[in-house]
This record gives structure tokens, sequence and C-alpha cells, in this order.
């Protein structure tokens, strides 16, 4: 209710600002114009076709960067050879944004899926990476001593054991991934994209002037990753770490 | 069941080499309960862990059912003093399943015989809870359930009831009584409470600090059950006491 309270107030200061007439009606849209372009949008199926495009980019990024952050991680927890030769490569590709490789991601596999994906994946990778090693290496030695004397070893002591008692720090990781997901998804689609896409769409927006079209579209972003972050995400972490009573729910 | 010979361990520190343990030996019968006692630093957690083969000694000997440890083995069960050592995403039943699984053992089966142990410990009403929703005993009996679940003869006990508030830890040392008459394991349990070394104990090995030793082996004759109230448990109490403060004032 709070929440809905907030976007209210929001939502009101901008329409006291469209109405004051200091800008132009062209740039600052009323939201009545707003929202029918949203509708408009959202029943003849084009914002519903640009967020399926931009939902299958992310993912497939988000997938690659899982897959890699997980193996990369857990490696590096593992194995002290590992975690001398990654290092230094995480640390320093780390603090490149990601978009900063779109120019050279089109330059190798031009405009397109590809490029856009590889963005997303280089934005969501180092999140896994780091948090999966880092929770790999948090485990309870106790959890990993009583499992050996129960006789677990190799695979069972992995799969049973260490990924489970690191479950609250990948969690925690895909959420993190996923935002920096998300943020990439949209500037790599302005960039690399050739059609279709929500990030496309306020790009090529740009160029008619249509303010209303930029502004639905992003609703539907930030509607999207509001969604994602507490429904996909939230339940997640109800389901898993939060039962286990591995992290806490602060009580109001 | 289970001969400690000579068993000695030193490791290195920054500061040069420490004696841990220094030539322990003891042995414990079969389903003899045998309580370590002694103050911090006295070497035995160290000792015990090398019992469970965490780690192994720098001399002597430890051997099992005949067979010398080396390494972690099926044939002793372990129970550690934190609440933490249970898995926190399995129930209790999930818990005390695990050895089984390990063991390869079918879902139906290996939860019919995880029941029973939780039975055994008075937990069977908490199958299905996650370890979090569980008071300190209760874990600590998840504990004992999981370690007894795969049926090792030897049941090693790391001062698994010194975080409990008194009046659980009573209930605790009654309940544990229960379970060895009921399992007739071979135990050996760490603790540094002279009260609960009577209560629990068939023999006593009185150790002292800097470095481990075996000072004495005391033998507690009282009958079971036995009245922590009772002027034979306050004596045997009181001249378990003369050989700890005794090792003090020497040292």
């Amino acid at each position: 209710m709070k929440s809905v309270l907030s976007v209210g107030i929001f939502l009101a200061l901008y329409e006291a600002v469209a109405r004051s007439g200091w800008f132009a009606p062209a740039l600052v849209p009323q939201l009545s114009i707003v929202f029918s372009t949203l509708w408009t949008s959202l029943s003849d199926g084009t914002m519903g076709r640009h967020a399926l495009n931009t939902l299958f980019r992310v993912f497939s990024g988000l997938a690659l960067a899982a897959a890699t952050g997980l193996v990369l991680g857990f490696l590096m927890a593992r194995y002290r050879a590992a975690e001398r030769f990654f290092l230094p490569l995480v640390s320093a590709l780390m603090p490149i944004p990601s978009l900063a490789w779109a120019p050279v991601f089109i330059l190798w596999f031009g405009l397109g899926n590809t490029a856009t994906i590889l963005v997303v994946f280089y934005a969501a990778t180092f999140p896994m990476v780091i948090n999966t090693w880092t929770g790999a290496r948090a485990v309870n030695p106790l959890w990993l001593r009583a499992a050996g004397a129960m006789g677990a070893n190799g695979g069972a002591m992995f799969w049973k054991v260490v990924v489970p008692g690191a479950s609250p720090f990948i969690i925690t990781g895909l959420r993190l991934a996923f935002q920096r997901a998300w943020i990439a998804v949209v500037g790599a689609e302005m960039l690399a994209a050739s059609a279709f896409g929500l990030g496309w769409v306020i790009f090529d927006a740009k160029e008619f002037l249509n303010a209303d079209v930029m502004l639905a579209s992003l609703a539907v972003i930030g509607a999207i990753g509001f969604v994602f972050e507490r429904l996909v995400f939230g339940s997640l972490e109800r389901a898993t770490v939060l039962r286990w009573g591995m992290v806490r729910s602060v009580k109001a | 069941m289970i001969q400690v010979s000579e068993v000695s361990l030193e490791y290195d520190t920054p500061h040069g080499k420490v004696l841990a343990v220094d030539k322990a030996s003891f042995s414990a019968a079969e389903s003899e309960f045998v309580c370590l006692v002694g103050p911090s630093g006295c070497g035995k957690t160290t000792l015990l862990n090398m019992i469970a083969g965490f780690f192994a000694p720098t001399a002597g000997e430890i051997r099992v059912a005949g067979r010398a440890v080396s390494g972690q083995g099926l044939d002793r069960g372990i129970v550690f003093q934190d609440f933490a050592q249970l898995f926190p995403w399995r129930t209790a039943l999930g818990n005390v399943a695990f050895g089984l699984e390990m063991k390869g053992m079918a879902k139906a089966e290996r939860e019919k015989i995880a029941l029973e142990q939780l039975r055994l410990v008075k937990l069977e009403k908490f199958a299905g809870a996650h370890p979090h929703h569980l008071s300190g005993g209760m874990q600590q009996r998840v504990a004992i359930a999981r370690a007894l679940a795969y049926n090792p003869g030897v049941l090693l006990m790391d001062e698994p009831f010194a975080a409990l508030d008194a009046l659980t830890r009573e209930e605790m040392q009654r309940l544990l009584a229960e379970v060895w008459r009921a399992t007739r394991k071979t135990i050996v349990y760490v603790t540094h409470n002279v009260a609960e070394a009577v209560y629990l104990a068939d023999r006593v090995v009185v150790m002292t600090p800097h470095p481990g030793r075996v000072r004495a082996i005391l033998k507690v004759g009282l009958p079971r059950p036995r009245d922590p109230l009772s002027v034979e448990f306050l004596e045997q109490q009181k001249s378990l006491i003369a050989h700890l403060t005794r090792q003090e004032e020497e040292t």
C-alpha cells in the first residue's frame, strides 16, 4: 500500500510540471497522453513484442552469466590455482562498464542479438562469480566435517552441502546479476539492436520527438524490473534460504 | 573397542612448535561410556578429533574395533557442541537421513530408519521441522539421532550440552543415558563439567593442560540411573575434583 502512495505522489508531481506550461508539451507530455500511448502499444501487441525481445536477450545473457559465474566461482573457491589465475582477471575486467564493450562487440559480431547478449553477459557475470566464490568459502566448516564423518565426499559433498550451504550468497548474486543485466540490456539495445527491444524503442523515438513513447517504454522497463525483483527473486528467496532460516526477514 | 596408545600431536605456530597432546593413552571397551575431562587447553577435544579422523596424530596409534584409524569413517558418529552443525536446508528427518543417503539407501527405507532414530530422542513429532524452528536442546537431540542413524559402533561427543541452560542440560544428560542404555554404543564424551562426567561415565579420563596429558583414569562405580544428590555421587564428584585441582597445584 505504501509503495502505491509513493508512486502516486511522484506521478502527481510529474503531472503538475507537465501542466504548468514551463516546458513544451511535446517534450513533457501529460500523463493521459503517456497512458494512452502505453495502452495503444500494449493492446496492439507492439510493446509486448519489444518486451519479449528484451526479455529474451536479458535471460540469454543472464543464463550464460549464471553458468559461467557458478563454475568459475566454485572452481576459484576450491582450487588455489584457479583462484590465482582468475582473480586478477576478474579484478581487471570488473570495473569496465559493460556498455563500453558494446562498440567492440558490434564490430566483431555486427548489430543484433549476439552483441546485445554479450553486453548483458558481461554485466551479469561478475556479481555471480564474486558471490559464488565468497559463498562457497563461507560454508560453515562444521557442515563439511559432519558430512565428511557421515561418508560424504566428492560429488555428494559438493551438491548436498557446498551448494545449499552457499545458497544465500548465490541467490543474492543472481539478484544483483539480474539488476545489472536489466540495466545493461536497455543500453545495449540502444547501441546494438537493429529493430525491436525496449531500449531500441526509446532510442528510435528520440528521432521523432516521441516523448510519450519514450516515457511509456520507461514505465514498462521499470515495471518488468520491479516484477522480477519482487516476485521472482523474492519468492525464490522465500522458498529457500528464508524458509531454512539461513537469512532472516526483518520484522516490522 | 577403542585403543588410544601413546598418542601425541605437535603443530607448528608462528612462535614455534606446540605440543597439544603428549603421549596420551586410554581405552574404551565395547559399550563403555568414557568421559574425557579437563580444563581448556588440555587437548581433550584435539584427542577426540583425532579419534574422529579429522587429523592424524604426529606419534602413536589409535585403533577402533581393531583397525587403525586413518581419516573419517562410518564406524564413528560425531556430535559437536555448536548447534549450527545441523544442515539448515534440511528438515530434522532429512538431517538424520543424511548418512544413510550417503550409503546409497533408498529414500523410503532411510526415512523409516531416520524416524525411528528421532523417536529414540523423542522428536518424532518434529521430523518435518527445519532446525531453526527447534530449540538448542532439540537441535542437539537431532544431532545425536543423526550420528546414530547409520549405526556406527562408536559415538564421539564434543561437549554437546555445554551451550545449553542448566535445566535443559540435565534433561539431555538423562536422555543420553537412556539412549546409551538402549543402543549400547561405545561413547567417548568430552566435557569440562565434573558433575556431568560423574553422571554419565563408566570411567573418567582426567587430563592436564600444557602439554595435554592423561593424568588419571577413574572408575565411576555408581549404579544407574544415578542420583546427582546422593552422598555417593557427591563423593565421586569430590574425588574427581581433587584429581583436577591437585594437578593445577603441580603445574
